[in-house]
């Protein structure tokens, strides 16, 4: 995670800490935006002093102290704020906020604020690429450079995105809360999401040269991880983080030297991260513990499946077949379907697996998906059937703009002659 | 804050049968007295059908024209309003949820706008 370098100092001193600061600062101050600046001012504070005086026994919370400070400020300033202001006086003399010598005052935040930062990010009410855009922005702290090269769109869109997202938060009073008991499920599926489409960007970009963008993936697991710390009773929140653990763990095998997708069964297993691997299974069994399942502990376990065997043959396949049965029961979309598919004829022959593809085409979105036509033309290479074969390489071809994709696409055709 | 609740119907020609009044008044009656046992009913209407409908638009060169109807064709028009006092958007979108917008089991939708608070209301003298 790089930031400008007096807060990537900072981060570097307290890994993960500006997150939880951010937090309760926006808390306190009830806008995103003064609490932004207010921790700024604080990080400048703090690059000045820290080399003289040396760093404080609790770093965060001195910057907590200085921001909340930098925040009452604010409020004098703005005269019209004058009961927030005596609140925000009245909270920190009690003991929510800092003395002088904050050096161990745990209870500058409150536990959840966290929490509730990533419920109010990943608001329904908010569009989804403003709810990625903010969450990655606040919650992740990467610059909006940073955000809007990983999605390849200029910085002002990206920046307008999230003023927006912030203003609608603001405008129409999106609580800062996290959510009560009953809806938390609802809510918690529109949180995993976001953290899964920002993975998925990361991991597969649909287009450009680079297949894995990499920073993209690693911050999406760490704000799995994190969400998995602050909800430890919800099995899905583990359960997505060692689904994309296990995924993430293959990224070296997955592209060539020369930069081409490598399918799964031709990857170089040994160049799999073993210690990342051990770090999803682990995840995994405590998640499946609970016995609540769910789309993502599903996913995991399939993906489970494939990094714990030595060789592509000896992939489990009837296992997964049936965890793929399970997932078109959870989440039954057309892309599931085709998974299903490509598992039966693994576990049960080409031929099965062909007949129910050959029925999944009636699904429009299939029809326009380059993987299923992928799929289907390497069933029909199997089968021998080349000239099907090569027809429907040739559909998936003219159907995706990932330049990777298409030069694995391209590969399969050369090798007809 | 208040919200304002714009409800969005589909008109049909004939209007909504001696059923779908009876559930629509049923269901509207439980909400008003719910909201106002709350003490966050502000106000409520239904309006009359688009067809009674008159625009006033004012033209580039500031002379207002009469047009007999709503201003755009569209599927969904406005039927209704509530104004109500919540905490939040969250709160909001719960008495939302609540609100029917079908008529004839077609379809229809509430769009919730947060009230603007004018920085100097206007003395009425």
């Amino acid at each position: 995670m790089s930031q400008d370098p007096s807060a990537a100092a900072i981060e570097g001193l307290i890994p993960g800490e500006t997150t939880r600061i951010i937090a309760a600062l926006i808390r306190i101050a009830g806008s995103f935006d003064l609490a932004e600046d207010a921790l700024q001012e604080a990080v400048t504070a703090a690059v000045a002093h820290w080399p003289c005086s040396g760093v404080p026994k609790n770093p965060a919370a001195w910057l907590t102290a200085v921001a909340q400070r930098k925040l009452i400020d604010y409020g004098r300033r703005a005269q019209t704020h004058r009961n927030h202001v005596d609140e925000l006086s009245r909270q920190i003399s009690q003991g929510h906020g800092s003395h002088e010598d904050p050096t161990d005052s745990p209870e500058t935040w409150y536990p959840d604020d966290r929490l509730r930062l990533i419920f109010t990010c990943c608001h329904p009410a908010l569009n989804v690429e403003a709810r990625i855009a903010l969450t990655l922005r606040t919650v992740g702290r990467l610059t909006t450079p940073e955000i809007a090269r990983a999605f390849l769109i200029p910085e002002s869109t990206l920046a307008q995105r999230i003023v927006r997202a912030k203003n609608k938060i603001l405008e129409a009073r999106i609580p800062y809360e996290v959510p009560s008991r009953d809806r938390l499920p609802e809510r918690l599926d529109g949180v995993l999401a976001v953290i899964y489409l920002i993975f998925n960007e990361g991991y597969a970009a649909t287009t450009g040269e680079q297949l894995v963008r990499t920073d993209l993936a690693t911050d999406a697991i760490r704000l799995a991880r994190m969400t998995a710390e602050l909800l430890p009773d919800e099995p899905e929140v583990r359960g997505l983080l060692a689904l994309m653990l296990l995924h993430d763990a293959r990224r070296a095998a997955r592209i060539s030297a020369r930069g081409e997708l490598v399918p799964l069964e031709e990857q170089d297993r040994t160049a799999w991260d073993r210690a990342q691997i051990r770090d999803g299974l682990e995840h995994l069994g405590t998640a499946m513990k609970k016995r609540r399942p769910g789309q993502y502990q599903v996913q995991a376990a399939i993906a489970a499946l494939h990094a714990q065997a030595g060789t592509s043959a000896d992939t489990n396949w009837d296992e997964i077949a049936a965890l793929y049965g399970e997932l078109v029961r959870l989440t039954p979309t057309p892309v599931v379907a085709l998974n299903h598919a490509v598992a039966i004829a693994m576990a049960r022959g080409a031929d099965e697996g062909l007949a129910r593809i050959d029925r999944l085409h009636r699904f429009r979105p299939l029809a326009t998906y380059a993987l299923y036509h992928a799929a289907r033309a390497d069933l029909l290479r199997r089968l021998g059937r080349r000239a099907e074969a090569r027809e429907a390489y040739k559909e998936a071809l003219s159907l995706t703009s990932n330049r990777v994709e298409q030069a694995y696409i391209r590969r399969r055709l050369a090798a007809f002659g | 804050m208040r919200y304002m609740m714009l409800m969005y119907s589909r008109e049909t020609p004939e209007g909504p049968s001696p059923e779908e009044v009876e559930h629509l008044i049923r269901t509207h009656g439980a909400i008003m007295s719910d909201a106002q046992k709350k003490g966050v009913l502000l106000a409520v209407e239904g309006l009359k059908p688009t067809k009674t409908a008159t625009t006033v638009r004012r033209l580039e060169d500031g002379v207002p024209v009469l047009l007999d109807g709503p201003f755009a064709e569209t599927r969904e028009q406005l039927a209704g309003f509530y104004i109500l006092e919540c905490r939040d958007l969250d709160e909001a979108i719960e008495w939302a949820k609540q609100i029917p917008t079908s008529c004839k089991g077609q379809s229809g939708c509430i769009e919730i706008r947060p009230v603007a608070d004018l920085p100097n209301p206007p003395t009425l003298v």
